[in-house]
């Protein structure tokens, strides 16, 4: 028998665990062409913000061992734009679109929340309150539990549709913040943004990014995720969605594991467009062999 | 389009230089001068991301035992700079990689009859040699490739025999007239009495230095950039660059990946 992939995440229904991560696909369209999105169970487009967003100057990328520091800098078309040639697209697939969202000040968040609350063809809200790269909205709310449950509160009076928060590891205690934001109204949380990091050429005794520093994703910082998952999940009663360095099926089953009732591919989407749906694919197979009825069953299955 | 390739050669054409021919998909065909590809350069996660390659040439394959079907493939041109280009470097006929592409805009093809100037430095001259081919049949073809040495000078002879006219400099001298290859336009630019339209790939300096002759000489130009990429489909947004209105007051940046890599050269900014 199929084994059942479907979760129900704070009030989402989803076909399976899997979703793309903020940043890494776009606003779904990007990537069409290379991944059936009705094989996945909701993709989350680019962080968007009232007004458009620049980003940072160039060079905004560079690889590293194992992962990549990216200082995009949240470029982004904002909502009027988002709206108008963005919107259409998530109405046309049969997957639900989660935004992610950021504001320079609780009532900007809350603006946004609202505006969003209004569309019908956004499923759920994702809050970054864990952008590394800019300088306000990013840092103080992501590692102050006040700031970030003002925030979150600001939110959850804003919108009625499923609202997850994201949360930054550049923290000295995940859990902190975790509870502060469950506390304040959110449905669900996603973890882990990506970790501040740097890369210098020493040949021009520079940094490499224009930013300096920027934000480390891929499969280098899968241990720190999953770890936090992990705390989060024995601390807060409200479902987890693990991210960071997944790029297989293995990969995703560890991170429901650790307690993690969805997760998300980002970086590895970069590198094979499908990575989401193919591990999507390779978790129920993978479920069918050992025997496992419901993926559900394993969520913090984990025995230690 | 996603698709496994197999390498039928890779062979060293000048130090540093080697060119890679690879099995395509026959959608492939339909690739056009100036797009590029993204190519996994090995299994594990380090190198982590693809690698963008211009497309070189586009031919057919015919294996040599019978009953074989032909083919479609492609050529890459590549310099090896670091992990993942060493790498290539090291691959066999036989071997497999994985290839997305062909991705990005790609040159336009311009006015038939009018002179075509196409301006290379360095491994810029792989996207012109696909173009050179497509031009040469509507138009009368000239190419100016530099170099810091002669070893950066590649394939010249393949563009003669298109009937190209090629101009050499070498910063050194070793090669050709002594300097920049942008010297010996200006001089066949000021012989010309009718339009000409240019087409350049190289290092940014050598592509500022084309957009502001060209603009001087009120003449259509065309690049094609670099940036650096991660996901080559628009989706990552770290291959930007700035577009002509770009100050640090009002930002404006352009994807080189899905507007480009080839753009009109006045609409990029040229200031930094
Ligand atoms: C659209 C496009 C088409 C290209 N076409 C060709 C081509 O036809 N032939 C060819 O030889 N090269 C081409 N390049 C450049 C090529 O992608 C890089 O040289 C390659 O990615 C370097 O990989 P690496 O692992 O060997 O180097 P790394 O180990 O990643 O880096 C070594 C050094 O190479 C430089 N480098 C790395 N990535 C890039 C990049 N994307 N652009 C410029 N410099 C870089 C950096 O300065 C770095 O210090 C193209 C780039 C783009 C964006
Ligand atoms: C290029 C890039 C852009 C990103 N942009 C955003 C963003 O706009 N909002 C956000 O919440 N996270 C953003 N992220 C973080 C990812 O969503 C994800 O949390 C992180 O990359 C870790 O997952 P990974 O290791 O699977 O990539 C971005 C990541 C990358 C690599
Ligand atoms: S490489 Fe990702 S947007 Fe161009």
């Amino acid at each position: 028998m199929k084994p059942d992939m479907t979760v129900n995440l704070a009030g989402l229904e989803l076909r399976n665990p899997v979703m793309t991560a903020s940043g890494t696909f776009g606003y779904g369209r990007e990537f069409a062409d290379y991944v059936d999105l009705e094989k996945i169970g909701a993709f989350v487009t680019k962080g968007l913000s009232l007004k458009p967003r620049p980003g940072n100057p160039t060079p905004r990328i560079v690889e590293t061992p194992g992962g990549m520091l990216n200082a995009i800098g949240l470029q982004n078309v904002g909502i009027e734009a988002f709206i108008a040639e963005k919107v259409p697209f998530l109405a046309r697939v049969n997957t639900p679109a989660i935004v992610n969202f950021f504001g320079s000040t609780p009532e900007e968040y809350a603006e946004l929340a609202g505006r969003l609350d209004e569309i019908p063809q956004v499923a759920g809200l994702e809050v970054n309150i864990s952008c590394p790269n800019v300088k306000q909205g990013g840092i103080v709310f992501g590692t102050d539990p006040a700031c970030a449950g003002q925030v979150v509160a600001a939110c959850r009076r804003a919108t009625k549709k499923p609202l997850i928060v994201k949360l930054s590891p550049n923290v000295t205690d995940v859990v902190v913040m975790a509870q502060a934001c469950a506390d304040a109204g959110a449905d669900a949380l996603s973890l882990i943004n990506t970790l501040t990091g740097m890369a210098i050429d020493l040949k021009s005794r520079k940094p490499v990014l224009a930013n300096i520093t920027g934000g480390l994703s891929g499969p280098a910082i899968k241990p720190v995720a999953l770890r936090m998952v992990w705390q989060v999940s024995r601390a807060v009663q409200v479902p987890l969605i693990g991210i960071g360095g997944i790029t297989s099926a293995t990969d995703a089953l560890e991170f429901i594991l650790a307690g993690a009732s969805a997760v998300q591919v980002g970086t590895a989407s970069f590198i094979t467009p499908s990575a989401s749906q193919e591990i999507a694919q390779g978790m129920e197979r993978w479920l069918e062999e050992h025997g496992v009825a419901r993926v559900s069953d394993l969520v913090g299955a984990l025995e230690c | 389009m996603q698709f496994t390739s197999m390498v039928l050669s890779n062979a060293e054409v000048s130090p540093g230089y080697h060119r890679m021919r690879l099995t395509a998909p026959p959608e492939f065909a339909a690739a056009r001068a100036g797009q590029f590809v993204m190519v996994r350069v090995g299994g594990g996660i380090d190198p982590l991301l693809r690698r963008p390659f211009g497309i070189f040439d586009l031919s057919t394959h015919t294996p040599l035992h019978d009953g074989a079907v032909s083919q479609p493939c492609f050529e890459m041109l590549y310099r090896v700079v670091g992990k993942g280009t060493a790498l290539l470097s090291t691959l066999h006929a036989t071997d497999r990689l994985d290839v997305l592409g062909p991705l990005g805009t790609g040159f336009d093809l311009g006015t038939p009859g009018a002179e075509k100037l196409l301006v290379g430095g360095g491994v810029g001259l792989a996207p012109l040699y696909l173009l050179a081919r497509h031009l040469v049949q509507q138009s009368p073809v000239r190419l100016f490739a530099g170099g810091r040495t002669r070893d950066d000078i590649l394939c010249i002879t393949e563009f003669e025999r298109l009937g190209v006219e090629c101009y050499v400099a070498t910063e050194d001298g070793s090669l050709g007239e002594c300097g920049l290859v942008t010297e010996a336009l200006v001089s066949r630019l000021e012989q010309l009495e009718g339009g000409a339209e240019l087409f350049a790939c190289g290092p940014h300096p050598m592509l500022k230095a084309v957009a502001a002759i060209a603009a001087y000489h009120a003449i259509p130009c065309q690049v094609s950039l670099e940036g650096y990429m991660a996901c080559g489909v628009g989706a990552c947004l770290g291959c930007v660059t700035p577009g002509h209105g770009h100050t640090a007051e009002t930002p404006d940046y352009r994807c080189v990946c899905k507007e480009g890599p080839v753009f009109p050269a006045h609409e990029l900014g040229w200031e930094e």
